[in-house]
């Protein structure tokens, strides 16, 4: 099997031990979305204010193991201050590292690969891929986060 | 006599894979259990050598998967008290039976405002099937709450009882193990005017079932929980009750005549199995039941307060404060399922830390997000034992515990 080290690497508990920008945004102003993960009860929430499609402040809050916790938080600190279509591009280069399939629909432009992309923090997780069951932890902060940043365009 | 883990052991196939290079330690059995020899031989020898389909046929091979079937009824009939083999009605699952009961007599027998009478420690299955009634026909549905030593707090019982049509309660908790008082439930249901319907998913796999005994008027339960196949269930009901009910799925097998005009329905049970029954996995369950009777249910629920009463010993001795195991604390009260919190490390981790040593538990919310809720954790770490588990695989269980300080405790 691989080893326990490969998924919880210590950057990774350190994370989940001192949590980024846990808390939350008053909504209104910001958007706050849910994300629940039915297999095992893990829920995210992610509090997420837009200005001028920049990324101003998120915060999130909810349950879940290490790995999601870790990657709310590591997600937290490497979006907040970025346009949504480089959140778009970050979405895209950490789902591909958790070895998902681009969506057809993801909103993501086209030059937008996110191949260039400095995952930073983020790259800890990699070794979530050979944990399959737990790729859903790490990416439920993401899907929650995407769903927060659609909503609040679509009620700007 | 006593069973002997180590001897059942030898029936079950799996036990002798090793996983990560470790014997299995096998603790989720509350999910499904293992099958043993006798499961897997009576599935495989009716595909080898009686596989067609059934009531159809007038060739040898038809007779004989027919009697199969029946046979297998005839089985599962004895295994739980039934009166009548014709009021074993072969389902998908627990939950389909469930599901049957809410749409064929629910349907038919409540409209708006009716009360339906659940509790806090019910399953999903014995949920959201009632959840759907309350959308479609605006029944209202109750719940008994739990105290906090994880039995049913039944102080307001008659009020809640109160004009009820249905009470539907697990005998036995797939959470907290907690064993409900069913006689005493069912009685004080039908002194309300209201049926009682037992998920005995639980139950049924690790105690001896008494349908008259219960005072039931329907029973659910499925096969894969009790060493039979996945893909078969039960529901048990009075055959009055079944005879009145509108049939469940339309199709093949349910009906006695089709016109143009319309259909009539065939007799009971078959009202109630459209289409090609699960005819390999019936075959299997009742190979199951004749293995379960073969263990004795009497020892196999001695065996599972024994080896109950030595898990909360060793995992409380050993771990005080830092181990919170929910549920009743005397064995007798309880099944062999153990919903357990350690030193506050989320259970998804510790799952994944035992799963090192082979340790296989599980982690979640167990299909009872309303209980987790009264509990005030989202998810729990569950170990669930049955006829195979003896004292090694407890101390298995509580060794491998302490891997997980190295990652999440500072």
């Amino acid at each position: 099997m691989p080893d326990l080290e490969d998924l919880y690497r210590e950057i990774i508990l350190d994370h989940y031990r001192n949590p980024r920008n846990r808390g939350e945004l008053d909504s209104p102003p910001a958007t706050r979305a849910e994300g629940f993960n039915p297999l095992c009860g893990d829920e995210v929430i992610v509090y997420v204010q837009l200005a001028d499609g920049v990324i101003d402040d998120i915060k999130f809050g909810g349950q879940g193991c290490s790995i999601s916790q870790a990657s709310s938080s590591m997600m937290s600190a490497i979006v907040k201050g970025r346009t949504t279509e480089e959140l778009h591009r970050l979405n895209r280069a950490f789902k591909s590292m958790m070895s998902i399939e681009p969506d057809p629909d993801d909103p993501a432009p086209v030059n937008g690969s996110g191949a260039d992309i400095k995952l930073g923090d983020l790259e800890a997780l990699k070794g979530v891929v050979k944990f399959p069951v737990r790729i859903k932890c790490a990416t439920l902060s993401w899907h929650t986060l995407i769903q927060a940043v659609e909503e609040a365009q679509a009620t700007a | 006599m006593a069973l002997d883990p180590a001897t059942i052991r030898d029936d079950f196939p799996i036990m002798c894979r090793q996983v990560h290079g470790r014997r299995l330690v096998y603790l989720d059995s509350a999910a499904t259990s293992h099958k043993p020899r006798p499961v897997i031989d009576a599935v495989t020898d009716y595909y080898e050598r009686f596989n067609s389909n059934v009531h159809r046929g007038s060739y040898q091979l038809a007779v004989e998967a027919t009697e199969a079937l029946e046979q297998a009824r005839a089985k599962v009939a004895q295994f739980i008290g039934a009166s009548q083999d014709s009021e074993i009605v072969f389902a998908k699952n627990a939950t389909e039976a469930i599901n049957l009961v809410a749409r064929t007599w629910g349907r038919a027998n409540l409209g708006p405002g009716d009360p339906v009478v659940i509790t806090e420690l019910e399953h999903h299955a014995n949920i959201v099937p009632w959840h759907m009634l309350t959308a479609e026909q605006g029944i209202e549905l109750r719940w008994i709450p739990i105290r906090s030593d994880g039995h049913l707090d039944l102080t307001d019982l008659d009020r809640l009882l109160d004009g009820a049509r249905l009470l539907s309660v697990a005998a036995v908790s797939n959470v907290l193990g907690t064993i409900n008082p069913i006689r005493q439930l069912a009685d004080a249901a039908h002194e309300a005017g209201a049926l009682m319907m037992v998920d005995a998913s639980q139950y049924t796999p690790h105690l001896p079932t008494d349908v008259a005994e219960m005072g039931a008027d329907f029973v659910a339960f499925t096969g894969h929980k009790m060493c039979g196949p996945t893909g078969i269930g039960v529901l048990w009901a009075k055959s009055e009750l079944l005879e009145a009910m509108p049939p469940f799925l339309g199709g093949g097998e349910m009906i006695l005549n089709v016109t143009k005009e319309g259909f009539s329905t065939a007799a009971v049970p078959w009202k109630f199995e459209a289409g090609t029954p699960p005819i390999a996995e019936a075959v299997g369950l009742g190979a199951a039941v004749d293995y379960l009777t073969g263990l004795g249910m009497e020892q196999v629920r001695e065996h599972e307060v024994a080896l109950t009463g030595y898990a909360l010993r060793t995992l409380n001795q050993r771990y005080g404060d830092d181990i919170i195991i929910h549920g009743p604390t005397e064995p007798a009260e309880r099944g062999g399922v153990l919903s357990f919190e350690y030193k506050g490390i989320h259970p998804h981790d510790v799952a994944q830390v035992l799963d090192r040593s082979a340790v296989c538990v599980r982690a979640g919310h167990h299909c009872a997000k309303p209980l987790m809720r009264v509990l005030g954790c989202s998810a729990t770490s569950r170990a669930s034992m049955y006829v195979y588990n003896d004292e090694s695989d407890v101390d298995a269980l509580a060794d491998a515990l302490a891997d997980a300080d190295a990652f999440f405790i500072e």
